[in-house]
C-alpha cells in the first residue's frame, strides 16, 4: 500500500468533509462534516508517520481523537440547546445577529 | 515503502529498533504557571460538584483570584528564562513570558467583570440556568429564585491554562491542543448571557462551528507540514526548510492552512466574519476578556509559527500577510463606521486593530515582534476597560448597547463618559495614551522593515478608525440626553477596580511607555 494513496485519499475526505459544512444546513450533519475533516487530518498524520519513519504522527492522532471527543461534548451541549430554543437544526435560522 | 504485507509487529520492531523511546524530561518549573492554573480549574470542577450552593460563589472566587496570582508570580520568578522542555515541545522565552504575565493581569480583570453581581437588578451576566429554554416558564421560576450559577468559573480557568499553552507551544500537537483548551470553554462561555439569550445562543453555534472548522484546518495544514518535514517541531521544521527544496507545494499548502486556523482567532479578513456576531451576542464581561486575551495569545502564537518554524522562507508568507493585513485594516475600519450597536462597533474595530498588530507581523524583524507585543499590551487594557464601560450603561432591558442611548451619557455620569473616552482616543492611537505609542512603534518597524507602502495604508485606516471613534466622543459629550438615554448604574468594588486599573494602565503607557517598552525590547528573541 502505497502511502501517498493514502494522503489523496486523506485529502478527498477532508475536501468532502469541508464542501459537507460550507452547503449543508443541518447543524448535525455540518457537525459531522467538521469530524470528517479532523479523521482526514488524522489519516493524513498516520501515513506521513509511515513515511518518515518516527511515530510522531500516530501520537497526533490520539491526541486528535480525545480533542475531537472534546469537541463533540461542547458542539452537542450547544447545537442541542438551540434545537431545544428553536426546534430546529438548521443553521440558517439562527439569524438575529447580522451586518 | 514497504507494502501490505508487512505484517504489525514486523512493523513495531522497525519502528522500535530506530528510534528507541526515550523518557522525555519536563522541568515543572517552567510549566508551573500552566499547571497552577489547570490544576485550579479541576479543583473548580470539583468545587461546583461537592461544595453546597451557598459556599460556591466565595470558593470559586478565592480560587480564581488566588490561582492567577500564584501563576503571575511564578511568571514573574521565571523572568529572563530561555529554555526548551517536554523534548522541544515547550518553549519558555522572553515573549511568551511577557505575553503569560499580561494575559494573566487581563485575566484578572476579566474575571472582576465576570464576579460583578450588583448591575444586574436579577443577578450577574450569566443565565440561572443555561438548560432552561429562552422565555419560558422554567426561565421565568429560575430568575424569581434568584438562581445564580458558578459554573463559568471552571470554564474561564480553562480557557485562561489553554491561552497560556498557547503561548509556549513549540510543536504543532501541543498548539493544537492549546488552541481546543482555550477555544472549547469560550464557545459555552459565549453562550451563557442572561439577557438575550436568542442572540447569546446564536453567538455560541456560530463561534462553534466556525472555530471547528477553522481548527480542522489548522490540523490539517500540521500533517501535511509533518508529512513534509517528517516533525512536527517547529525547530525541526525549520531546519527540515533549509535542508529540503522549499518550494514543495506540500510545505505552502501546509503553511496556508496551518494560517487559516491561526487567523480565524486573530480575527483576519478573510476569517472575521465570526468576530461580529460572538462580541455582541455573548455576555458583555466574557466579550470583554475574549477579545483582550484571545488576540494576544493567538499572535504569539503565530508569531512563532513564522519566525521559529518557517522564517526560512519569509518570501512566501510575507506577500501573503501583507494581503491580509491590508484588507483587514481596511474592512475593519469601513465596516465599523457604518454599526449602530457599541459592541459590534468595538468587534469591528478589534478586526482593525488585528490588522495594524499584522504590520509588525509582517516586518519578521525582532523590532516588529516588539511593537506587537506593546500593541497587544495596551490593545488588552483598553478592550477590556470599554468593555467594562459597556456593562455599566443600562436601560431597563439590560445594557443599552445601541448608540442612540449613548447621547448625552456625559450629562448623567461625567465620570464614565470620560473613561469611555479615554479608551476610545487610545484605540484611536491619540498621543498621550497607550494606543499611540503602540501604533508608533509598530509601524517605525514595518518603516524599518521597508513596507512603507503597508504602513501608509495603515495610516489611512487609523485616520479612518479615528472617525467612528471620535463620533463616539462627540455623541457621548456633545448632545443632549433624550427620553432614550441610557443611565449608569454605580458598580460594585470588582467592576471599579478593574475599571480603574485599566483606565491607568491606559494612560501610564501613554505618559511613561520606557519601561514597557524596553521590556518587550529585552524579550524579541525567541528560544530556538
Amino acid at each position: 500500500m502505497n502511502p501517498s494513496n493514502v494522503v489523496i485519499l486523506s485529502a478527498i475526505l477532508f475536501s468532502i468533509g469541508a464542501v459537507g459544512v460550507l452547503v449543508r444546513r443541518n447543524a448535525i450533519i455540518v457537525f459531522m462534516c467538521v469530524e470528517l475533516m479532523l479523521n482526514a487530518a488524522n489519516l493524513a498524520f498516520v501515513a506521513f508517520a509511515r513515511t518518515s519513519g518516527n511515530l510522531d504522527g500516530q501520537v497526533v492522532a490520539f491526541f486528535v481523537m480525545v480533542v475531537a471527543a472534546a469537541e463533540v461534548v461542547v458542539g452537542l451541549a450547544i447545537i442541542v440547546t438551540i434545537f431545544r430554543t428553536r426546534r430546529s437544526a438548521s443553521i440558517d435560522e439562527p439569524n438575529l445577529l447580522k451586518y | 515503502m514497504n507494502s501490505a504485507s508487512t505484517s504489525v509487529p514486523a512493523l513495531v520492531g522497525r519502528f522500535a529498533s530506530e528510534t528507541p523511546f526515550e523518557l522525555p524530561v519536563i522541568d515543572y518549573r517552567l510549566i508551573l504557571p500552566i499547571l497552577i492554573i489547570l490544576g485550579a480549574g479541576v479543583v473548580s470542577v470539583l468545587i461546583e460538584a461537592f461544595a453546597p450552593r451557598r459556599a460556591r460563589r466565595p470558593l470559586q472566587l478565592v480560587l480564581v483570584f488566588v490561582s492567577l496570582i500564584a501563576a503571575f508570580i511564578a511568571v514573574i520568578d521565571l523572568a529572563k528564562t530561555q529554555a526548551l522542555t517536554a523534548a522541544g515541545s515547550i518553549a519558555v522565552d522572553g515573549p511568551a513570558l511577557v505575553m503569560q504575565g499580561t494575559l494573566l493581569i487581563l485575566s484578572l480583570l476579566g474575571a472582576m467583570l465576570m464576579a460583578e453581581r450588583t448591575l444586574d437588578p436579577s443577578g450577574d451576566a450569566f443565565a440561572p440556568r443555561a438548560s432552561a429554554l429562552p422565555g419560558s416558564e422554567d426561565e421565568k421560576q429560575f430568575a424569581a429564585r434568584g438562581y445564580l450559577q458558578t459554573e463559568v468559573w471552571s470554564l474561564f480557568l480553562f480557557a485562561v491554562g489553554g491561552m497560556l499553552l498557547f503561548t509556549v507551544a513549540n510543536d504543532l500537537l501541543i498548539m493544537f491542543v492549546a488552541l481546543e483548551v482555550m477555544s472549547l470553554p469560550l464557545y459555552l462561555l459565549a453562550g451563557l448571557a442572561r439577557r438575550r439569550r436568542l442572540l447569546s445562543q446564536e453567538a455560541a453555534m456560530k463561534y462553534f462551528i466556525l472555530g471547528a472548522f477553522s481548527s480542522a484546518f489548522f490540523l490539517y495544514g500540521a500533517a501535511l507540514i509533518y508529512g513534509y518535514a517528517g516533525s512536527i517541531d517547529l525547530p525541526a521544521i525549520a531546519d527540515a526548510l533549509s535542508a529540503k527544496p522549499s518550494e514543495s507545494s506540500l510545505m505552502l499548502i501546509g503553511l496556508g492552512m496551518l494560517l487559516v486556523g491561526l487567523l480565524f482567532k486573530i480575527g483576519a479578513v478573510p476569517f472575521h466574519q465570526w468576530t461580529p456576531d460572538v462580541y455582541q451576542g455573548a455576555p458583555t464581561p466574557v466579550t470583554g476578556f475574549m477579545a483582550a486575551t484571545v488576540k494576544i495569545a493567538a499572535f504569539v502564537a503565530l508569531f512563532r509559527v513564522l519566525y521559529v518554524g518557517f522564517g526560512g522562507v519569509r518570501w512566501d508568507w510575507e506577500p501573503m500577510l501583507w494581503i491580509v493585513a491590508i484588507l483587514t485594516m481596511l474592512v475593519g475600519s469601513i465596516i465599523a463606521v457604518t454599526q449602530t450597536d457599541i459592541k459590534r462597533m468595538l468587534a469591528y474595530s478589534s478586526i482593525a486593530q488585528a490588522g495594524f498588530i499584522l504590520v509588525g507581523v509582517v516586518a519578521a524583524s525582532p523590532e516588529g515582534l516588539a511593537g506587537a507585543m506593546f500593541y497587544l499590551v495596551t490593545y488588552g487594557f483598553t478592550t477590556i476597560g470599554a468593555f467594562a464601560v459597556i456593562m455599566l450603561v443600562r436601560d431597563g432591558n439590560g445594557e443599552a448597547t445601541h448608540l442612540s442611548s449613548w447621547a448625552g451619557l456625559a450629562k448623567r455620569s461625567p465620570l464614565v463618559a470620560t473613561l469611555f473616552a479615554i479608551f476610545m482616543l487610545s484605540l484611536a492611537g491619540i498621543p498621550l495614551t497607550g494606543g499611540f505609542i503602540g501604533k508608533f512603534s509598530v509601524f517605525t518597524a514595518g518603516i524599518a522593515a521597508g513596507d512603507t507602502s503597508l504602513v501608509l495604508v495603515a495610516v489611512v485606516a487609523s485616520i479612518i478608525a479615528a472617525f467612528f471613534y471620535v463620533r463616539v466622543i462627540v455623541l457621548m459629550f456633545f448632545s443632549e440626553p433624550n427620553d432614550q438615554t441610557a443611565v449608569v448604574v454605580i458598580p460594585s468594588v470588582f467592576t471599579t477596580v478593574a475599571l480603574a486599573a485599566a483606565a491607568t494602565i491606559t494612560v501610564v503607557l501613554g505618559v511613561v511607555p520606557q519601561p514597557l517598552l524596553e521590556l518587550v525590547a529585552h524579550a524579541d528573541v525567541f528560544v530556538r
